[in-house]
């Protein structure tokens, strides 16, 4: 058994309206030291498998078919074994 | 002509679009649940407004693997009518049928209001009963409907005729207040390369009667019948 770790992230070129809310929010409450927020998705999958590369290109296969819409986003994922 | 429309689990407008098209305009037409798997007999599918599968990952993220899509994505690539409003937007961009994505309107807001379209393109199936100049009332209602494409697809999409339509004020000149959602280029709705595939976020069924506030919607479906009959 694997987990994969996924984190799903707007594109850098895509403007992130929720970022930039929560953003502004942080410096009504006095944080004015933080220049950006970007939000995203996190994502934790099991996957039955005994080759590491193959889990992971099954990983990779799900997150560019579904779990990402790779015209706006980016993704990136860890895999550790065990459950 | 017959219409489909495709009813998900989620769907919401699917009601609007079958009584526009067969009280309104009195066109036969059928609902497609999702789980069909064949389109054959019908000469436009409908993809309704809702919150198929609940939005769950992205809107129509889920939708776009339900069996009748693949049918779906065939009559596209044969030619064959098909139009995606609001949700249904989202899953002709999800299946690849058209270029771009929605996401997060900037303003964050749920948008439900009426919008003002100006036509850039008169000459597709969807559009070709539309006077030049014409500036269509058609509601709006959803909270992500924020159209981004890459620059070079964008640069490629103008040369071709397929931004549909935009946002513009009532007068129709197209500026950044009258965008409602944050779209680039104040993009409304957009076709495919083969201009047989629509897809736009305003709701051309909920502005079909004047007790609803406008009939600036029929002129799609009346463009789509007059298209079809033409073609035959």
């Amino acid at each position: 058994m694997w987990k994969a770790t996924i984190k799903v992230m707007l594109k850098k070129s895509v403007l992130d309206p929720q970022g930039q809310a929560v953003q502004k929010a942080l410096h009504a409450l006095g944080y004015k030291n933080v220049p950006d927020v970007r939000i995203g998705k996190y994502l934790e999958v099991k996957v039955d498998g005994s080759d590491r590369d193959a889990v992971a290109a099954q990983v990779r296969e799900m997150c560019e078919r579904l779990l990402a819409n790779m015209v706006i986003e980016d993704y990136t994922f860890e895999l550790t074994e065990g459950n | 002509m017959k219409f489909g429309v495709v009813v998900f689990p989620g769907s919401n407008c699917d009601l609007d679009a079958y009584h526009v098209l067969r009280d309104v305009l009195g066109q036969p037409v059928e609902y497609l649940w999702h789980q069909e798997e064949r389109v054959e007999g019908f000469d436009c599918l409908v993809l309704p407004g809702g919150f198929s599968y609940g939005d769950y990952l992205r809107c129509g993220a889920i939708a776009r693997f339900s069996p009748v899509m693949n049918a779906v994505v065939d009559f596209a690539n044969r030619g064959g009518f098909v139009i995606g409003i609001c949700n249904g937007f989202q899953v002709l961009l999800e299946a690849g049928l058209l270029p771009g994505a929605l996401y997060r309107n900037t303003n964050l807001q749920f948008r439900c209001q009426f919008t003002y379209l100006v036509t850039e393109n008169i000459a597709t199936p969807f559009t070709g009963l539309v006077q030049p100049g014409r500036v269509l009332k058609i509601p709006i209602a959803h909270g992500e409907g924020n159209y981004y494409v890459d620059q070079e697809t964008l640069c490629a999409m103008q040369e071709r005729g397929q931004i549909v339509f935009r946002y513009a004020t009532p007068d129709g000149k197209v500026t950044a207040e009258a965008n409602p959602n944050g779209s680039l280029e104040n993009i409304a709705g957009v076709c495919n390369e083969g201009k047989n595939v629509l897809g736009m976020m305003p709701h051309p069924e909920r502005a079909g009667e004047t007790a609803l506030g406008s009939t600036d919607g029929l002129v799609i479906f009346q463009s789509i019948i007059r298209q079809w009959e033409d073609g035959r």
